[in-house]
């Protein structure tokens, strides 16, 4: 029953992209500007809606073979781990630690742990959505 | 633990080995191996009968709220204690022989017994209350197995619960006497109490603890109104009624009211409500039984009307704490008429309970219409009926008489009474206890006239009578030899017994305790005489009068107002529970908000919390007022709305105006969130409408109705006012500034919202995308696993 949407496809594959982009855009400056993992997350499954939308839930998985559920998994892990991760340096659950570090191509960079965390709330997100949109939209 | 502490728990102790014993040994009899220990615990405390001061032994329970197992020892207990083990081990014989080995389950009964027994040792030798409500509960619970014995039949039921409802309404009456009196003396200990009583008897808790034991008192012992479950209690096996509801359970109130009459006789209620409760008891049992076709029924009312009797006796006897000399013996005279009776009635009630079960259990019926004519086959037993029944009536020789005649006496003295006005209506004492015992006469008489003498009718009877085997006889014969020897020699209990008994019940009252078999022609002579002549009188002429009973309207019986009451409070409650809980999701919210405006508004009506403060308020802008205007707009459209899709696209445009107010209020984070948010939910709510049944699609307007007009301004209105008195009466500042300062210098970050969320608050964030996390499962569980079948039971 697809009919050939060659203007909606051709758009998403130059769409899709730039969404991702600003999605992992919005992720990574959430420290410092208005964004971070929640909104990331929800813009990333938006983008993978819209590849919905444009192809059939086959092709889009074929596209990401991904098993949405695992994803929310990992990024719950992701999260309990950098929390817990705290304890064995001695400090109190979910104490988060940053600095600068020299990186072999990237040279001098300043990393924050709160970026895994973060990184766990993106995957949950993500994971989260596209579980409750492919299961309704895949229900006979 | 002491030797007296174990004996009070050897019975718990043995009831773990019964069922073993049973399964062990099926070709012995059960009762064979319970047998010995309540002759080996009767012949434990038969050694204490030379005590001359009580004997404490105490082990710590709960120390730190005054609860020790404290097992005291005095002449009181000692009686009791005697009366259980040795009754006890003569209907655990009785019972071997009555139950059969193949067709009852002997293991429960057994056990049920023997916690009994051992719940009633402890009854009377704990000087702790609290010990003491234990183990009284414990009795309520093992009388409710016993008398559920043979649970298949519904009458059985019946009695078992009935018995329990009134026994442990009373029971918990007691427990609230006792924390009364806690509250009063700060122990739970009798001895501890008994001392410091004199310093609070005008505390004003004091009347409500007395009230409070003696319904506790009253319905153990079936006291009118409570007698009612003893009747009914009936239906449990033959030895059970002879041993709980003649014996021992039903002297638990007897033991209670001697116990605590230390306590609270000085109180004049006590006399009047002890006296006058136990006095119209005896008669309203009496003049019951008469009309009893079953010979367990009359039993039953006769135990009723004797323990009525004792407790007029315990009533009266405490006037002796208000007098001294001559006269103060003469009042504890009545508490030795008490004492006196209480074994009297222990030993022919029991062999006249063990009689009528040889009699059932020969014959089949023990209905008195069928009986008759059984002193020719049954020529023992007709004897040992013979005793008790002229005991229970008050005859010479035999001890009933002796105690009918203290009784008597007590009651004369109450017209000498000068205090607690009970000038004006102690007349009634004598007149009743006189009527009374005519009708025990009377009772006395059918029991044991029409059930042997008369007409014999075979065709009645499902079995051929025959006399019953030895070893059912021994106990009866047992019980009724001490009936004649304690009517014989009275004074061989005197001394060793009584004595001790009334030292206990009133301490410092060593009265000399004499009982003589012949005092001479005195008015409580010439009464029995008259007792006598009246009920053989009223014998005869019984067809001619029995009538009289019919003239009492059906309706207004005790038991039909305890069924009746039952029944109402069972419609009551199903009524008002499903008034109340009729399923309906809205009324439970409308519940659930008028209790929420009511408990608001009254709270801020009774604190006068309401505060309204504009020096603090910000301006208000142009942006603000047209998106205020935007979304009140949008929100009450929704109310109107006619079709679901118009809704939908108006909560949409609500949860925009919401991100449009984010922005505004310089909330970027949140603007983004709820932009995405919104988006997702509306295209949910989409899907939702979508999928509607084609029926429920209908445009509809929501209905108008007034309850949730009212509820939802209501709820609006509270919640505004609590938003401005909350905004008026700020305490102290925020805490915001710490964020501020310390969001680069801790944190490493520049995003205030973002590093709150993910470090300083970032447990919250854990658990919220685990919420999420679950809220993804659930609506995949609910989707994917769909369980096979499941339309079919939809159609059932």
């Amino acid at each position: 029953m697809k009919t050939n949407d060659i203007i909606l496809q051709t758009t998403t594959k130059v769409v899709v992209f730039i969404i991702i982009l600003f999605s992992i855009f919005i992720f990574f400056k959430g420290h410092y500007t208005p964004g971070g993992g929640f909104v990331g997350g929800l813009l990333t499954s938006g983008a993978i809606v819209l590849l919905l939308l444009a192809f059939d839930m086959k092709t889009v998985a074929e596209i990401l073979p991904i098993n949405y559920i695992y994803m929310t998994a990992t990024g719950l892990l992701f999260a309990v781990g950098t929390a817990a991760g705290a304890l064995f340096f001695n400090v109190p659950f979910l104490t988060h630690a940053f600095g600068d570090v020299y990186l072999p191509i990237l040279g001098k960079t300043s990393l924050h742990t709160a970026t895994i965390f973060d990184l766990g709330v993106f995957l949950v997100v993500v994971g989260v959505t596209m579980t409750i949109i492919q299961t309704i939209g895949g229900d006979e | 633990m002491s030797l007296l502490h174990l004996a009070i728990i050897s019975p718990f102790l043995l009831a773990i080995l019964v069922p073993i014993l049973y399964k062990s040994f099926r070709q012995i009899h059960t009762g064979w191996f319970v047998l010995p220990l309540p002759i080996l615990l009767f012949s434990y405390f038969l050694s204490f009968l030379s005590i001359q001061e009580p004997i404490t032994k105490s082990v710590p329970w709960i120390p730190f709220l005054g609860i020790d197992f404290i097992a005291k020892i005095d002449g009181l207990s000692l009686l009791f204690a005697l009366l259980i083990t040795g009754i006890g081990s003569l209907v655990v014989l009785y019972s071997v022989y009555y139950l059969s080995k193949d067709k009852e389950k002997l293991n429960t009964f057994y056990v049920y017994l023997l916690l009994f027994m051992g719940a009633m040792l402890g009854v009377v030798l704990s000087d702790n209350l609290i010990v003491l409500y234990m183990f009284w509960e414990f009795t309520s619970f093992s009388s409710f197995l016993l008398i559920g014995y043979w649970y298949h039949k519904e009458k059985s039921r019946y009695g078992a619960q009935k018995s329990m409802i009134i026994t442990v309404f009373g029971g918990l009456s007691m427990l609230g006497g006792i924390i009364l009196l806690y509250i009063m003396t700060g122990s739970f200990n009798i001895s501890e109490i008994m001392e410091i009583v004199p310093s609070i008897s005008d505390h004003t808790l004091f009347i409500p603890a007395l009230l409070c034991f003696l319904v506790g008192a009253f319905t153990k012992s079936a006291q009118f109104p409570f007698h009612i479950w003893l009747p009914d209690a009936m239906e449990a096996p033959t030895p059970v009624s002879a041993y709980l509801h003649s014996a021992t359970m039903v002297k638990a109130g007897i033991y209670l009211v001697a116990r605590m009459s230390p306590v609270f006789a000085a109180e004049g209620l006590w006399l009047w409500l002890v006296g006058g409760v136990g006095i119209i008891t005896l008669f309203w049992g009496s003049f019951n039984a008469v009309k009893q076709t079953d010979l367990k029924a009359i039993l039953a009312y006769s135990t009723i009307s004797q323990l009525g009797m004792i407790m007029s006796l315990l009533g009266i006897g405490a006037a002796a704490l208000h007098f001294e000399g001559i006269e103060k013996s003469v009042y504890a005279a009545a508490i030795t008429a008490a004492v006196f009776h209480l074994i009297n009635h222990a030993t022919f009630k029991g062999s006249l309970f063990m009689v009528v079960g040889i009699v059932d259990h020969e014959t089949g019926t023990r209905d008195i219409r069928k009986l008759g004519g059984l002193m020719n086959f049954m020529p023992i037993t007709f004897t040992l009926a013979i005793i008790g029944t002229f005991s229970m009536a008050g005859l010479p020789p035999f001890n009933g008489f002796l105690s009918k005649e203290m009784f008597f006496a007590g009651m004369l003295r109450v017209l000498e009474l000068d205090i607690f006005s009970f000038e004006t209506w102690g007349l009634l004492f004598p007149v009743i206890a006189w009527l009374a015992s005519v009708f025990t006469f009377l009772y006395s008489m059918i029991l044991v006239f029409k059930t042997f003498t008369g007409k014999f009718q075979p065709e009645k009877l499902e079995k051929k009578p025959h006399e019953a085997p030895i070893g059912m006889l021994i106990s009866p014969i047992i019980l009724a030899s001490l009936v004649i020897i304690f009517g014989l020699f009275p004074n061989i209990l005197s001394n060793s017994m009584i004595a001790p008994a009334i030292n206990a019940i009133m301490p410092g009252n060593a009265a000399d305790v004499h009982i003589s078999f012949w005092h001479g022609f005195t008015p409580e002579l010439f009464m029995t005489i008259g007792v006598i002549a009246t009920g053989i009188l009223l014998y005869i002429s019984l067809p001619k009068w029995r009538r009289v009973y019919d003239l009492f309207p059906k309706k207004l019986t005790l038991n039909r107002l305890y069924d009746g009451s039952l029944e109402f409070a069972q419609s009551i409650s199903k009524k008002l529970t499903s008034g109340y809980m009729n399923g309906s999701i809205r009324t439970y919210l409308v519940y659930i908000f008028s209790f929420f405006i009511v408990i608001l508004a009254s709270t801020i009506a009774v604190k006068d919390a309401f505060k309204m403060d504009t020096s603090n308020i910000s301006s208000i802008g142009f942006y603000e007022i047209l998106l205020a205007l935007a979304i009140v707009v949008a929100s009450i459209s929704i109310l109107f709305a006619k079709s679901r899709l118009t809704s939908i696209i108006l909560l949409g445009s609500v949860g925009y105006t919401v991100s449009l107010f984010f922005v505004l209020f310089r909330a970027p984070d949140l603007a983004l969130t709820q932009l995405v948010i919104e988006t997702i939910s509306v295209a949910l709510f989409l899907l939702c409408f979508y999928h509607l049944p084609k029926n429920s699609k209908n445009e509809e307007r929501i209905r108008f109705k007034l309850t949730n007009l009212l509820i939802s301004i209501g709820v609006g209105a509270i919640v505004t006012v609590i938003a401005l008195s909350a905004h008026s009466n700020k305490m102290f500042d925020s805490i915001a500034q710490y964020y501020v300062e310390n969001t680069y210098e801790k944190a490493a970050g520049k995003n205030m919202v973002n590093v709150i969320l993910v470090d300083f608050r970032g447990f919250d964030t854990l658990f919220e995308i685990t919420v999420l996390s679950i809220a993804a499962l659930g609506i995949f569980t609910m989707i994917k696993l769909k369980m096979k079948g499941g339309r079919k039971n939809e159609n059932k």
